[in-house]
């Protein structure tokens, strides 16, 4: 099987309308980002709290807020997460309400806000905040009520946990639940010690405002010395245009993935900045792949044009650009539907780069590199032009 | 065959053996269980898949200095006395600049004397005069710079002591590069992040004091002294009833401790043998030892000066027994403890206190539920982007696709392989690293076969269109790899955790990616051929 055979599309002469394409997508997003959404950066770089709650049945949004509003978190945000059968919410509060002097403390207050029904004298079992392993093993070997040995405690302690976290996916619906995964006795300790609210917290992230800012120092910097690295390497291995042309077609693609999340509003997170650095990589794979055959062909093609080698260059790389992007889009896209809710930013990111990382070595990269040596040799006057380091020692016509 | 051949698929035999080895080990059984076991003992799950906790602290180092310049003053101010020189205040002008104090109002006729005393008795110290007549001490910049690493070294040693009692498979508490004084305390299946924060910054403090009486509250007890005024050397402390039970009584304490936290070698707890109420036996350092047998000698119950022993926790008395008879080495602390909490007070007394206190900069907890939500979509993403891939190069380039995908499945053996080695641990972003080297790995052999078409469709023999076509890959492959194993390095080492791990994932892929998609796929190729009559066409 065969997609692509001899194709000859010329490029070039279309760049005009890639410099249009381009424009409006970075225009756009740096628009967006300046007037609109601005940059959402996620919790991890602004800094603040962040619960997950599962709700035992459909959460009652008017409810929560009515409790939280109660505790006087009035600017706390609730939102759904995940699918709506997974009964999940995500409560919000921004950096003002996070002090380092107190981490945890909007966090408790979201907790106990929600805790609509305490008892007295007994423990949230779906609290994972408080109880964990060793509060259910302490209960039981305190009572000791089937005269067990500690290790078989233990063992019934991990068995209730792990109804609860993995069976139930974080939330008893009562403490029936555990009939049949350890004795009716201690089943039945347990009780006295332990009752189940109708929530429980899947994830909680609180971060202050000191660490958020160093997490975004460190993530530009990530960022600017990869793009700098790969300079140098291609500098080294290339010729410096090759290296500008390339790291200019990877800033396109950053600056227009950084705009695609500002225009959907979605938050840039730690793992998103992982995406950007991913494609980044593969982004320049790509304009590494066509910069070489071009590379090749200078050598070979002597009579041809530059314009006329790198248009030659691109539809013999062709089949393998589609190729190898559309199976890596794949696997991406495979990630975006299936990775879940967590892997949202971090697959969306990968998606919208691959897409814009292999239209920028063709689109962006390559016209670059032309203009470049036909400016300068019209400049020169002569006939020099951007020869890579390992080029050919003769002359190549340009046509001006 | 030939020979070289069969070398070389040995090789190719030998190393997969070697990186299933592993990702499984030597598995218990065969059966799924066990190797789900095996394979989770080489391989190890990052918090956000299995659940725990992640904290960063801060070491609020600035108390470390408070406490060595406060004692610098206590010195001096000793040694003034001592040398007759008169002084109007010796202070820290400024919170925020511990290191630094100031003596102010000294003679003139003084300063020598002054110099003498500071370079004698404070070394580490340099003195320069201020304004007024003043001196200003400052610490000297190395023993400052040493008293830091100090104080953050054994900050995180005294949280790896206290975390050792959660009882936590490999706990990670290490140094935060971030930023400064930083501490990073990672905590893998440990997800009731309230109990985990009480050990970590509960300061312990414990002493034992001379104890006269309790009240019901402050009033009862100060209407209960000779005049209304409290003895000199006495306060008054909250604490719970020594009967036991739940209420709030106040007890006429002194002021000093005979003996303190740091004074004890060495606790467990234990239960009383009679009620097997729990309680934490404590054992004393020598020194404190003979200063404990003095002091119970004479207060014990018929002796001289008959009182109870106050026990104060963090400025609480938790009980204040009367005593009994003489006690020297050792003792017991009883009062309304749990079995639970016995124990984490006897881990907190062996640990040891913490040098300065601690601030919370960073805390997020992943419930278990969510991290085997993260699991099961993670591996269902990369199942279905695994197959997809697979069954397009079978499809595209027939007989070389299964080249490629022998390529590709080897690929994952050997990455899953290098983590396991490596004791690297698996993240979600990490899955997603396993995904994308899968999609990316396709790449090299994606370039090779449409370089080897190429070379057919230009009229090349089989043979050479491969030879050709290998070798004139190369070189792209080449610049392929070095520049996305740059970006990856650097997501490695400037990343903080499942990023770090992302990199890390990426790095070993591309590595994997560079053994299989040349060499094993040229390997394969050779072995098709060479069982290829001269001038056969090659499905690719």
């Amino acid at each position: 099987m065969e997609f692509f055979r001899n194709t000859n599309i010329d490029f070039l002469g279309r760049k005009w309308y890639f410099l249009t394409f381009s424009l409006i997508f970075s225009v756009a997003g740096i628009l967006s980002m300046i007037f609109w959404h601005g940059i959402p950066v996620g919790v991890d770089f602004r800094g603040g709290t962040l619960v997950y709650v599962k709700f035992a049945s459909t959460p009652n949004t008017g409810a929560i807020r009515a409790a939280l509003d109660k505790a006087g978190l009035h600017n706390a945000k609730i939102q759904a997460y995940d699918v709506p059968s997974a009964n999940q919410v995500v409560i919000s509060l921004d950096m003002q309400e996070t002090s380092e002097a107190d981490l945890s403390k909007g966090k408790n207050q979201i907790i106990s806000a929600l805790e609509t029904s305490p008892v007295a004298g007994k423990r949230d079992l779906n609290n994972n905040d408080q109880v964990g392993f060793s509060a259910v093993r302490d209960s039981l070997v305190g009572k000791d009520p089937t005269h067990s040995s500690p290790a078989e405690y233990e063992a019934m302690a991990h068995a209730v946990l792990n109804v609860r976290d993995s069976v139930k996916g974080g939330v008893l619906r009562s403490m029936d639940d555990l009939k049949g995964t350890i004795p009716d006795a201690a089943l039945d300790a347990l009780k006295q010690d332990f009752y189940v609210g109708d929530f429980g917290k899947i994830s909680a992230d609180v971060v202050g405002p000191q660490v958020g800012s160093q997490l975004k120092t460190q993530a530009k910097l990530a960022v600017g010395i990869s793009l700098a690295a790969m300079l140098v390497y291609l500098w080294f291995r290339f010729e410096l245009i090759y290296g500008v042309a390339a790291v200019v077609a990877v800033f396109h693609d950053t600056l227009i993935t950084v705009g695609a999340f500002s225009l959907t509003n979605q938050e840039i997170t730690l793992t998103v900045i992982a995406a950007i650095l991913t494609l980044v990589g593969y982004s320049m794979n790509d304009t590494i792949v066509v910069f070489d055959r071009i590379r090749e062909n200078v050598k070979i093609m002597r009579r041809e044009s530059l314009a006329e080698i790198v248009n030659k260059s691109i539809n013999q790389t062709l089949s393998r650009t589609i190729l190898t992007s559309g199976l890596t889009f794949l696997t991406v896209l495979s990630l975006y539907l299936f990775g879940g809710e967590v892997l949202h930013g971090f697959s969306f990111a990968l998606v919208i780069g691959i897409l814009i990382g292999t239209y920028s070595s063709i689109a962006v990269a390559a016209p670059m590199l032309v203009a470049y040596t036909e400016w300068r040799a019209k400049r020169s006057g002569a006939g020099a032009m951007a020869q890579p380091a390992q080029g050919s020692k003769g002359k190549v016509r340009v046509k001006v | 065959m030939q020979k070289n051949l069969l070398i070389k698929l040995a090789v190719i035999i030998g190393v997969t053996l070697v990186f299933v080895y592993g990702i499984f080990g030597i598995p218990s059984s065969f059966s799924g269980d066990g190797l789900r076991e095996a394979v989770l003992k080489n391989i190890h799950l990052g918090l956000d898949l299995k659940g725990g906790t992640h904290l960063i602290l801060q070491v609020q180092i600035n108390d470390a200095i408070n406490s060595e310049t406060d004692r610098a003053i206590e010195i001096l101010k000793d040694e003034f006395g001592k040398a007759r020189i008169t002084y109007a205040d010796i202070s820290k002008p400024d919170a925020n600049q511990p290191e630094k104090f100031v003596i102010k109002g000294v003679p003139l006729d003084s300063g020598s004397k002054v110099r003498e005393i500071v370079q004698d008795k404070l070394p580490e110290f340099t003195q320069t005069p201020g304004a007024d007549n003043s001196q200003i001490l400052t610490m000297n910049a190395p023993t400052l710079a040493q008293l830091k690493s100090d104080t953050l070294e054994k900050s995180i040693e005294a949280i790896r002591n206290r975390v050792d009692a959660l009882g936590v498979s490999e706990p990670m508490i290490q140094k935060n590069g971030l930023g400064d004084n930083q501490i990073l305390v990672q905590l893998a299946g440990v997800d009731d992040i309230g109990r985990v924060k009480d050990i970590i910054q509960s300061t312990a403090r414990l002493e034992l004091r001379e104890s006269r009486g309790s009240y019901p509250n402050e009033a009862a007890a100060m209407a209960a002294q000779p005049g209304g005024i409290l003895p000199p050397n006495m306060v008054l402390l909250h604490g719970k009833p020594n009967r036991g039970g739940n209420g709030d009584v106040v007890y006429l304490v002194s002021k000093t401790s005979v003996v303190s936290g740091t004074d004890i070698r060495d606790a467990r707890e234990g239960t009383k043998p009679d009620t097997s109420e729990p309680i934490v036996n404590f054992y004393l350092n020598p020194g404190p030892a003979k200063k404990f047998a003095e002091f119970t000698l004479a207060h014990q119950k018929g002796g001289s000066d008959p009182a109870n022993l106050g026990i104060v926790l963090d400025n609480k008395v938790i009980s204040a027994p009367g005593i009994e008879s003489q006690i020297s080495d050792s003792g017991e602390i009883y009062g309304g403890f749990t079995p639970e909490s016995a124990k984490d007070l006897a881990m907190l007394l062996r640990s040891g206190a913490l040098p300065a206190s601690l601030h919370y900069l960073t805390e997020r907890t992943v419930g278990a539920s969510l991290g085997a939500d993260s699991i099961r979509a993670g591996v269902k993403a990369a199942v279905a982007g695994m197959v997809a891939v697979l069954l397009f190069m079978l499809i595209y380039y027939r007989g070389a696709g299964i080249n490629a995908d022998l390529a590709l499945i080897m690929n994952l053996v050997i990455l899953l392989g290098f983590m396991g080695f490596f004791g690297a641990t698996l993240t979600l972003p990490g899955i997603a690293g396993v995904i994308l080297t899968v999609g990316m790995g396709v790449d090299s052999n994606v370039l090779i076969f449409e370089r080897i078409r190429e070379e057919l469709r230009h009229g090349k023999s089989a043979a050479a269109a491969v030879d050709q076509g290998f070798s004139r890959a190369w070189t792209t492959i080449l610049d392929t790899h070095v520049t996305t194993i740059v970006s990856a390095l650097i997501l490695f080492f400037v990343g903080t955790g499942p990023v770090s791990g992302f990199g890390l994932t990426l790095i070993f892929g591309l590595l994997a990616n560079l053994f299989t998609a040349v060499f094993v796929s040229r390997v394969i190729f050779d072995a098709v051929l060479s069982r290829k009559a001269r001038g056969e066409a090659l499905s690719i």
